[in-house]
């Protein structure tokens, strides 16, 4: 049997995915940054740089190290806002065709909910994906992902807001990750998605100073891919709702092995700072993969770990 | 979708200029044909995944026949790799980069100030402003740490017809001090000069307090730890004047900007 064409479709909730590829937020800016290297309809979804009601400046510089096979950044979350969000940047997603996922964040539960309701009824919106696991704003993002009780207060406040399918993006900072991801799914959510960056630091031995003005920041690329694809694992064995991998992918291979560990769909961060190609690259690459194997849909692949 | 990552770019010639810099030649005819002066290249170092980002560089010199230059320092172990490749190896090189230099209508004199790897991208600038058909006086002031560093590319400025004039930390060629010092010496008060300057920030720093006291308008280029070099990382923010609470991005904004748009401290 010769498989011509794989069946690529995934779903999430009620959001349907053309293929299981799509951009993590804050790697890809606000997808008009990539057009001239890749075909923003062709992806999954962009996953846009992450949302707040208001605009905001984000750290003071330094804001990045590389560190071993990754790098350390403390961005702060320097953002456009959502009205400028919805006035400059979603037109051109729509132009070029684009699925388009609003990843949003906030400081109190009041923020989020606003937030959702503020995005809700945009065309051109297909999700919204939830941070709630920034460990880069001192009075953000990390309380909400590390608590299961405020993330599934967090998560019903959104999906009071909206019926857009909601994926609550998920913070590695934790002891247990598949307590949170339950937690999520209690208050409604579609997806979860994971992980976010790891919390870590660079010192500079020379000047007994740390690299970063924040001190701390999160740590991204292939070096967390270990430590996500183990989340990943246990976190699609805990909850019913489709899972998204993240940490590290820079290969279809790298992709691959998240759809196996139980990823409905992956996210591509890092790796679109060293070849802002490299998701259409993996899109072409599962494909191989699954015509190599014999496979005619991404379903075979999902979960099919066997241990 | 054609650029300069459709595929690898040839390593024609690989220099050592002294103990530890080098100059790399590569065929690269996407950028050559439309890099502006100032611009830059994020150039991968490691074929796998350490070190794992891609290094930023100005472009030092581009051709007609599609080679563009890169001139660095190694001073890690990403410039370390690309010290070590030779004729033949293939780099991935992605660019042009961010915002260069720009040149004001009128025929001032202009200066061009240069200190240690800042030097690289003035070659290139210098033969922009001659081949745009400029009449103002052309210098060229440039620093290094010593005679070894500069005599070849002193040579590379001379041989276009510039004047140069060099200071060395060590007194080992030219004014024994820094290069700021020399702008007065070389830089008629009579004259309206327009200055151009990339270098590390405190000599920048300098050339702009002259610059301001004398009313010489006067462009730097920047530096700042790069992820992705196009804008998507937000890596790169440096302060606005006037407006603490924003931030400026080097790769998209710059690296080139107006001394005007850069708090010195
Ligand atoms: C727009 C731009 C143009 C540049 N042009 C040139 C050039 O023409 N020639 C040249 O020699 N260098 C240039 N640099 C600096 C060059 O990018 C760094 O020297 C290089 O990235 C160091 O890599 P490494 O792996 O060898 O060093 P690493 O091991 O990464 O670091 C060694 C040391 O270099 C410093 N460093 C690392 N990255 C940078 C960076 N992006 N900017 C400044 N310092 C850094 C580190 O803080 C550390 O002290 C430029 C930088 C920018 C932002
Ligand atoms: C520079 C940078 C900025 C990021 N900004 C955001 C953000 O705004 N919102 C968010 O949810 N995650 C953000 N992340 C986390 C990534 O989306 C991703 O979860 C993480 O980097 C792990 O994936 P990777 O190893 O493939 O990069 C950011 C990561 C980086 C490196
Ligand atoms: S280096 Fe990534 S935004 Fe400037």
């Amino acid at each position: 049997m010769e498989i011509e064409k794989p069946n690529l479709r995934v779903k999430i909730g009620s959001l349907n995915l053309q293929n299981p590829v799509m951009t993590a937020s804050g790697t890809f800016g606000y997808g008009e940054e990539f057009a001239s290297y890749v075909n923003l309809h062709r992806l999954g979804a962009v996953v846009v740089k992450g949302i707040s009601m208001q605009p905001r400046p984000g750290n003071p510089p330094p804001r990045i190290v590389e560190t071993a096979c990754g790098m350390l950044n403390a961005i702060g979350l320097e953002n456009v806002g959502a009205e400028r969000f919805l006035a400059e940047k979603l037109p051109y997603l729509i132009k070029a065709n684009a699925t388009v996922i609003v990843n949003v964040l906030g400081d109190s539960i009041d923020d989020y909910q606003a937030l959702a309701e503020r995005l809700h009824g945009n065309d051109g919106i297909s999700a919204l994906e939830i941070n709630i696991s920034c460990p880069n704003v001192k009075k953000g993002g990390v309380a909400f992902g590390t608590n299961p009780e405020m993330a599934q207060k967090v998560t019903e406040a959104v999906r009071k807001a909206t019926d857009l399918p909601i994926i609550v993006k998920l913070t590695p900072n934790v002891t247990d990750i598949t307590a949170i991801a339950k937690a999520v799914e209690a208050g409604g959510a579609d997806g979860v998605s994971l992980i976010n960056t790891l919390l870590g630091m660079a010192i500079d031995s020379k000047t007994r100073r740390p690299v970063l003005a924040n001190v701390v920041g999160g740590l991204s690329g292939p070096a967390v891919k270990p430590v996500a694809l183990r989340m990943v694992w246990q976190v699609a064995q805990a909850v019913e709702i489709p899972v998204v991998g993240i940490g590290g992918i820079c290969s279809a291979e790298d992709a691959i092995e998240f759809l196996i560990a139980g990823a409905t769909a992956i996210e591509v961060g890092t790796a679109n700072f060293i070849n802002p190609r490299t998701t259409e690259d993996i899109l072409v690459g599962i494909s191989d993969y699954l015509k190599e194997n014999k496979m005619d849909s991404i379903q075979k692949l999902i979960g099919s770990l066997q241990t | 979708m054609e650029h300069s990552l459709t595929r690898p770019s040839e390593v024609i010639r690989s220099e050592a200029l002294g103990s530890d810099i080098f100059r790399l030649t590569i065929m690269a005819p996407q950028i050559a044909d439309t890099a502006q002066p100032g611009q830059f290249v994020m150039v991968q170092a490691a074929s796998g995944q350490d070190p794992l980002l891609r290094r930023p560089f100005s472009i030092h010199q581009v051709s007609g026949n599609g080679t563009v230059q890169i001139l660095f320092k190694v001073v890690g172990r990403g410039t370390r790799l690309l010290a070590a490749t030779t004729k033949g190896d293939f780099l991935s090189v992605f660019g042009p980069l961010g915002k260069g230099f720009t040149l004001a209508k009128q025929n001032k004199n202009i200066a061009m100030i240069g200190g240690g790897m800042g030097i690289a991208p003035l070659l290139f600038l210098g033969k922009w402003i001659l081949r745009s058909g400029f009449s103002g006086k052309l210098i060229a002031l440039l620093g290094a740490r010593n005679s070894a560093e500069i005599n070849s590319l002193q040579e590379d400025f001379n041989h276009l017809g510039i004047t140069t004039a060099i200071a060395t930390d060590d007194g080992s060629r030219g004014h024994h001090g820094l290069v700021t010092q020399l702008m007065l010496q070389h830089m008629d008060p009579g004259e309206e000069w327009q200055v151009l300057t990339c270098g590390p920030y405190p000599m920048m720093r300098g050339v702009a307090e002259i610059c301001q006291g004398m009313n010489w308008p006067c462009q730097v280029s920047m530096e700042t730890m790069m992820a992705c070099g196009m804008g998507a990382c937000l890596g790169c923010a440096i302060s606005k004047p006037n407006d603490l609470h924003s931030y400026q991005h080097v790769c998209k904004d710059g690296p080139v900007f107006a001394m005007s748009e850069i708090v010195w401290k």
